[in-house]
């Protein structure tokens, strides 16, 4: 899609010499006992389109420096996007000034010193080097099929390009940059009655075919035209994958384990203590975070300066690990997470036809949508099938049906497993921007539980 | 959509960090405390003449039409659990806007530099897009008429600016109301927040209009966990009556957190030993700290014209309150004793303003009159696309004026007004619709909430449930949820509170756009019968 361009003509950002110099800069402007600085920079960019046509669309650049301050065992934080001397010690004065005027903290603890890092692969100059027009050029690749077929495309492509720092005055320096991008569309037919939905969320631009974007949203809107109700109730569904992550990444931003060893979350274990060890979900479940995995590349550090490192979650269905912050790691006795946020689950090798063949009767679902958590003991959730949801009978997608609300818990889906695909990696923000990079399979679920219609299109 | 509860599920303490670290210009990005200079530069007559610097050099390129905003945009929070401080942020960013229409086609172009030469090249970048944009337009943008308002200074409701209130009061307060909750036996963990913002906003357009404009938004956040002894079960109270607005330090002050917290702390216990809801339909009395947010979502959001016209339909969807010719004036929301009204003028109200970012004045409509649906939420670019509705009124085509941009350097589009369910005539309030109900639930506060796409289908949880047996309460109960189809459950409506039970509450954090936009909301209501609703128990085992 995009030609070889020299890359100083659209990336910026702070590179590794600069942030060193700028940090310097910062940390010898501060007397506090501690000092860590952050510095992120970079640009974005973003094309929106509605009616078949690009209405928004604009790049931006800006960089931001961060200061922590610790004032005997006082805490605070301020921040500038202005770079000169004057304004960089003016913020190290604020957050001096706010410090002192704060209770101690009584969870302090001491910066880290310095640390070895992986170098992060999560950097594509393919991503940072596209610039407004190619982005246009996407753009058409779905409006212009789109509106020849006499249907209407709107999406959303934005791209992001920057750099990461930390330093402290404990010598600690830590530096990377990443590329992200996500390109998403929803195609809907001229009567209001079909809607189809398709997403991408990569850190490599070549990764994306928007023209095959367009397609599947394309193909979704004209088959899910004039949907027919289906009574609610529990049903066998095949989950795609972006359905998947929508559920799953529910059921990892509850893994806090202060949370669960204070009582309060789903893996709190009855008695006292957490659910480590324990087997939580069907044996064939594997959950992985790794910052490093080429297809869904993370951070190589996190927010305290700690390296990322790859952490298993779940492992054939036992819980091996929750999420601890560098406190309750010591507090407890564990090493602290870092795991930079990606998510990886492992699947099976069934493609998306044998899933369907296999199903006597079922639901596919192509996503789901404004999910919004319902009760913490379980994660149970709720929310609404979205832009492409068909009825299976023997083993054949007959028809499209109307759109369903759901209440139910990863923690109960996954323990009702029927079958896996294979592992893609899909965008699931709400919003529709870069999101978590998560690689899960399409799955096949029993007693899936859906309470209501929606006469939403 | 709401994304209150993301900033709550981040514990505050992260969003918080992200906002301040956030590398995207024209999001929540930071400045340093501005000295007393470049402060009085900001308010005095420099930046008015920057304004006009930025209006004359899109003249000078073609622009028929053009507005330039600086904007001073400040946060404050602080985060604190059970007798500890998490968190205290401060964020800060200035900046300059400018929008320009050339050949009926936007352009748009911000910066964080408040020099001659910087506002200059933002116009002329603007006007550069807006051209670059003229290829991918069939219809051009026309503006709806707004007389000009030559100098408009406003200045929201508050007395006291919770910026100026040193540090030491607001950990204090949050200290305090967190230890009376924690006196409650069986209350483990308590959250609070205190997050307020400021906006100081010029505007000046190509039509003559400027404006000096200044508010505050307070919220206090609070909730008490209790934990059963055994750890087979938790629950939580939050604090949602003491409601986010447009308001300062007096109204938190006014909210009184210590003296409700012990109350709060008593329900999250209280809570953990609640009769589970039996499934079915019921008779709903919700008390307007729950119906805000349903009213939000239900009548809100599908009442955008943008969104009702398609232009959402890739992120927050589509409206069923569409095409508007086959809604207006003919399609019944509700009884006739339903009548929403949209305004930016409610003294306290968080989206009330003096005017738009359009340099509009926005005026009071009613959105659904006596039950059926009789406008839109409008702009000077939407006006238009509804001239057809308002000649046959006999009314002018003008905007409501409902233009916001989150930040200097976002561009403004339809954004929400304060959007409200009006007094009945008849002077009632909670208590007598319990009386007046056989077989019911009351739910006071808001709790989990979603609605489909096209805002038909809803679902709303609440804080605490009573049940109603023969016009008594009868009890606490937990694990309620409310699924609605739209039109059904505001026709279900028979009984409404008087002007005496009226509150307003509302949204701190509304989304919508991509990239995304933060809008501030209040919705005023009164307490509602609803009948035969139906009643889901979340509580699920497996």
């Amino acid at each position: 899609m995009s030609a070889q361009r020299t890359l100083a003509a659209t990336a910026r950002y702070l590179g590794r010499g600069e942030c060193e110099a700028l940090a310097r800069r910062v940390l010898g402007f501060s007397a506090a006992d501690e000092t860590r600085v952050t510095v992120n920079s970079g640009n974005t960019g973003n094309t929106r389109f509605a009616v078949n046509q690009i209405s928004t669309g604009g790049d931006s650049y800006n960089a931001t420096v961060g200061v922590r301050v610790v004032v005997g065992r006082k805490v605070a934080s301020a921040a500038t996007n202005r770079l000169d001397d004057e304004s960089l010690r003016r913020t190290v004065e604020t957050a001096i000034h706010i410090a002192k005027l704060t209770p101690d903290d009584a969870e302090l603890l001491p910066e880290l010193g310095p640390q070895q890092y992986q170098e992060s692969r999560a950097w594509f100059d393919s991503t940072a080097s596209l610039d407004p027009a190619d982005r246009a050029a996407a753009v058409r690749s779905i409006s212009d099929p789109a509106r020849a077929a006499g249907l209407t495309s709107t999406g959303f492509l934005e791209i992001g390009a920057g750099s990461q720092c930390i330093a402290n005055s404990r010598g600690l320096f830590a530096w990377a940059r990443q590329s992200q991008l996500s390109f998403t569309t929803t195609v809907r037919t001229p009567d209001g009655t079909g809607s189809g939905w398709a997403g991408a969320d990569e850190h490599d631009w070549t990764r994306v075919d928007p023209a095959a974007l367009g397609a599947r949203a394309i193909g979704k809107a004209r088959r899910s035209m004039n949907p027919v109700a289906v009574e609610p109730g529990r049903y066998t569904v095949i989950l795609e994958a972006t359905a998947v992550a929508n559920l799953v990444q529910g059921l990892s931003r509850a893994m806090s384990a202060r949370n669960a060893d204070e009582g309060r979350s789903f893996f709190s274990r009855q008695g006292g203590g957490n659910k480590v060890g324990m087997k939580v979900v069907d044996e064939r479940v594997t959950l992985v975070s790794d910052p490093f995995d080429p297809a869904c590349p993370g951070d190589a550090f996190d927010g305290d300066g700690l390296p990322a490192r790859k952490t298993t979650w779940i492992e054939n269905g036992v819980m091996k690990n929750l999420a601890y912050d560098r406190w309750w790691a010591q507090k407890q006795g564990r090493e602290p997470s870092s795991t930079a946020g990606t998510l990886r689950m492992l699947g099976g090798d069934a493609s998306m036809d044998d899933l369907i063949a296999s199903t006597e009767r079922g639901i596919l679902v192509t996503r789901f949508w404004y999910i919004r958590p319902v009760d913490q003991r379980t994660i149970l959730s709720t929310g609404l099938t979205r832009d492409g949801t068909f009825l299976i009978e023997n083993g054949k997608v007959t028809r499209p049906i109307k759109n369903f609300r759901y209440n139910e818990s990863p923690v109960f889906m996954l323990n009702n497993l029927e079958a896996m695909g294979r592992p893609v990696r899909v965008s699931a923000t709400e919003s529709g921007g870069p999101g978590t990079a998560i690689i899960v399979p399409p799955i096949k679920v029993r007693d899936f539980s859906f309470t209501s219609l929606s006469d939403a299109v | 959509m709401i994304d209150r509860r993301e900033f709550l599920r981040r514990g505050g303490v992260s969003a918080a960090a992200l906002a301040v670290m956030s590398a995207r210009p024209g999001q929540l990005h930071a400045g340093p405390v501005p000295e007393a200079a470049s402060l009085a530069r900001f308010q005095e007559g420099a930046s008015k003449e920057l304004l006009m610097v930025a209006l004359d050099a899109t003249k000078g390129a073609g622009a028929s039409y053009a507005d330039a905003r600086i904007g001073r945009y400040r946060q404050n929070f602080v985060v604190t659990r059970e007798q500890q401080i998490i968190n205290v942020v401060d964020t800060d960013t200035l900046g300059c806007g400018v929008r320009v229409l050339v050949d009926g086609c936007w352009g748009f172009a911000g910066t964080r530099l408040l020099t001659r030469d910087a506002i200059v090249g933002a116009a002329r970048e603007a006007t550069a897009i807006a051209k670059a944009n003229r290829i991918a337009r069939d219809r051009p943008v026309e503006l709806a008429a707004a007389p000009a308002v030559p100098n408009g200074v406003w200045k929201g409701a508050f007395k006291t600016d919770p910026l100026e209130v040193p540090l030491e009061q607001k950990v204090d307060l949050l200290l305090k109301a967190n230890a009376e909750a924690l006196k409650v036996k069986g209350v483990r963990f308590v959250n609070s927040v205190l997050f307020f913002v400021k906006q100081d906003r010029l505007f000046a357009n190509t039509d003559g209009t400027l404006t000096d404009q200044v508010f505050v938004r307070s919220w206090p956040m609070f909730t008490a966990t209790a934990v059963a002894p055994d750890f087979s079960d938790f629950q939580s109270r939050q604090g949602v009556e003491a409601a986010p607005m447009g308001r300062g330090w007096e109204y938190v002050l006014d909210c009184d957190l210590v003296g409700n917290a012990r109350r709060w702390g008593e329900e999250a216990a209280q809570k953990l030993t609640a009769r589970p809801v039996e499934v079915g339909k019921y008779d709903l009395v919700l008390d307007p700290s729950n119906l805000w947010l349903t009213i939000h979502e239900s009548i809100g959001h599908p009442t955008e014209l943008d969104r009702a016209l398609g232009y959402e339909a890739n992120y927050a969807g589509t409206s069923f309150v569409a095409p508007p010719q086959s809604k207006l004036g003919s399609f019944r929301y509700g009884p006739e004793i339903m009548n929403i009204q949209g305004d930016r003028s409610q003294e306290g109200a968080l989206s009330t303003i003096g005017w738009d970012d359009d340099g509009v004045v926005p005026d009071d409509f009613m959105i659904i009159k006596n039950g059926v649906v009789n406008d839109y939420q409008t702009t000077r670019e939407q006006a238009p696309w509804l001239k057809w509705w308002y000649d046959r009124q006999g009314v002018p085509t003008r905007s409501h004026g409902c233009a916001y941009a989150d930040n200097w350097g976002s561009v403004s589009f339809q954004r929400m007004p304060n959007v409200s369910l009006l007094p009945g005539a008849r002077e009632q309030g909670f208590d007598d619709l319990i009386a007046a109900t056989d077989r019911g639930i009351a739910i006071i506060g808001d709790g989990s909430f979603s609605i489909d796409q096209q805002r038909y289908n809803a679902q709303f949880g609440g804080q605490v449930y009573y049940e109603i047996k023969g016009g008594k309460i009868a009890g606490m109960l937990k694990d309620v949820a409310y699924q609605i189809r739209t039109p059904d459950f505001w026709n279900s409506m028979d009984m409404i509170g008087g002007k005496r039970s009226y509150r307003l509450n509302g949204s701190f954090f509304d989304g919508k756009g991509q990239p995304g936009q933060s809008n501030a909301v209040s919705h005023g209501c009164v307490p509602s019968r609803f009948r035969n609703v139906s009643v889901i128990n979340t509580g699920r085992k497996g």
